[in-house]
C-alpha cells in the first residue's frame, strides 16, 4: 500500500478483507460522550458476554450480574467515527416472569430508550430463544438479532436461513461465531443501520384480535401518555398493567414511571441532534 | 395416552396437552418453551428419581416431580 511509514494504528487494515471489524475501535469501560446507545439482550449462555467483550475489548468475565449491586455492565466502542455505549443486560429467558434480572432488562428496554437493541440468540436453540426476540419486538422494533454459535450449530448439522429469518421478524438477523470473532463486522453494520435509520422497522408483532381487550389497551395507553409524556411504548405498558404485572403496578403507584422515562441511559453527547421518536 | 410428565420413563416422548399451573410458574414454564403442543422427551433422572431432565426444543430442562406432575401430556406410542 502506502510507502510512507505509518503509525502503529494505521487504518491500512481497514482495507484488508481478512481483518474483521477493522473500523471498530474498542473503548473498554469508557463510554463517555457517546452518540448512540446499544442494549445487549439475550438468553443466558448464548455468548452474550463474548459479544460484549468482542465489541468493547474488555476481557473480564461479565457474567450474569445479580440485580442489586451492579445492575448492568457498560462499555464503549467506536465504529465509523461514532461512539457507542454498549449496555449489557442480564441474561433472561423472558421479560414477563417476575425476577429482578428480568425487571432490570425490561426497564432498560422500555424506559432507557436504546437506539438499537442487539438480541443474542443461540443458533442451536433458535426455537426456544426466539421467545425473547418476540417479546422484545413488542417493546421496540429497533432490534438486530445476532444469531451466535453458528459454528457449533453447523457441527450439529444446523444451518440458519438468515434472509428468511430476517424477513419473518422484520428486523436484520446476522450470523456470528463471536468466540472466533466472525460476524462482528456484520453485527456492527446492522447495528449502525438500525440505530441511524429515521424510519421505524416493521418488526413482527404478536397480535390479539379481541375487541374488548383492544379497547381497554387503547384507553389505558392514552391515559398513560397523558400522565407520563415520553413513554416509548404506552401500549406495551398498558398491556402489562392489564395483565397485572406487579413491578409495573408498583412503578405507577409510586410515581416512578416518570423517573424511569427520564433517560436512565445517561446523558448523551450534546453535538448529536435528538433521535426522532420511533 | 393421557398422563402427566412425571410418569414418563427415560427415553419416552410425549406432547404437552395442558399446564395445570397458574401465575408466575405457568409463565415461567411457557418461557422455557413448555406449551400445549410442545414435544418433550424424558432424558434421564437423578439417582433418587427426582428431579428429572427433559429435552425441550433442543435444550435440557430439569424439573422437580411436583412440577412435572402438573404438566399433562399425551404419551407417544412405540
Amino acid at each position: 500500500m502506502s510507502t510512507t511509514p505509518s503509525p502503529p494504528t494505521t487504518n491500512a487494515c481497514g482495507t484488508c478483507a481478512l481483518n474483521n471489524a477493522a473500523n471498530l475501535r474498542r473503548l473498554g469501560v469508557d463510554p463517555s460522550g457517546h452518540d448512540l446507545v446499544v442494549a445487549l439482550a439475550g438468553n443466558p449462555n448464548t455468548g452474550k458476554s463474548t459479544v460484549f467483550n468482542a465489541l468493547t475489548g474488555l476481557r473480564q468475565h461479565v457474567g450474569n450480574w445479580a440485580g442489586k449491586t451492579v445492575d448492568r455492565a457498560e462499555g464503549g466502542f467506536e465504529y465509523h467515527e461514532r461512539r457507542y455505549k454498549l449496555v449489557d443486560l442480564p441474561g433472561t429467558y423472558s421479560l414477563l416472569s417476575t425476577s429482578e434480572d428480568e425487571d432490570i432488562a425490561r426497564d432498560f428496554l422500555v424506559f432507557g430508550r436504546p437506539d438499537v437493541t442487539a438480541v443474542v440468540v443461540d443458533a442451536t436453540r433458535l426455537e426456544r430463544d426466539l421467545n425473547l426476540v418476540l417479546q422484545i419486538l413488542q417493546i421496540t422494533t429497533r432490534v438486530v438479532v445476532a444469531v451466535n454459535l453458528v459454528d457449533e450449530a453447523r457441527r450439529h448439522g444446523i444451518t440458519v436461513d438468515f434472509r428468511h429469518l430476517s424477513r419473518e421478524l422484520g428486523v436484520p438477523a446476522v450470523g456470528m461465531a463471536a468466540r472466533r470473532g466472525t460476524g462482528i463486522e456484520d453485527l456492527l453494520d446492522a447495528l449502525e443501520r438500525v440505530a441511524l435509520s429515521p424510519d421505524s422497522f416493521d418488526g413482527r408483532r404478536v397480535v390479539h384480535r379481541n375487541r374488548r381487550l383492544e379497547r381497554a389497551v387503547s384507553h389505558l395507553a392514552e391515559r398513560i401518555t397523558q400522565h407520563v409524556p415520553g413513554v416509548t411504548n404506552p401500549r406495551w405498558v398498558a398491556l402489562r398493567l392489564l395483565e397485572g404485572d406487579p413491578a409495573l403496578e408498583r412503578a405507577v403507584a409510586e410515581g416512578r414511571l416518570r423517573d424511569l422515562v427520564a433517560d436512565p441511559a445517561g446523558p448523551r453527547s450534546e453535538t448529536v441532534p435528538e433521535e426522532p421518536d420511533a | 395416552m393421557n398422563t402427566t410428565l412425571d410418569r414418563l420413563s427415560p427415553g419416552e416422548t410425549a406432547t404437552v396437552t395442558a399446564l395445570d399451573v397458574e401465575g408466575p410458574q405457568r409463565r415461567r414454564l411457557m418461557d422455557l418453551g413448555i406449551l400445549p403442543g410442545t414435544r418433550i422427551r424424558a432424558d434421564r433422572s437423578s439417582p433418587l428419581g427426582d428431579p428429572t431432565a427433559y429435552l425441550v426444543r433442543g435444550s435440557l430442562l430439569v424439573l422437580r416431580r411436583n412440577h412435572a406432575g402438573r404438566i399433562h401430556v399425551d404419551r407417544h406410542q412405540g
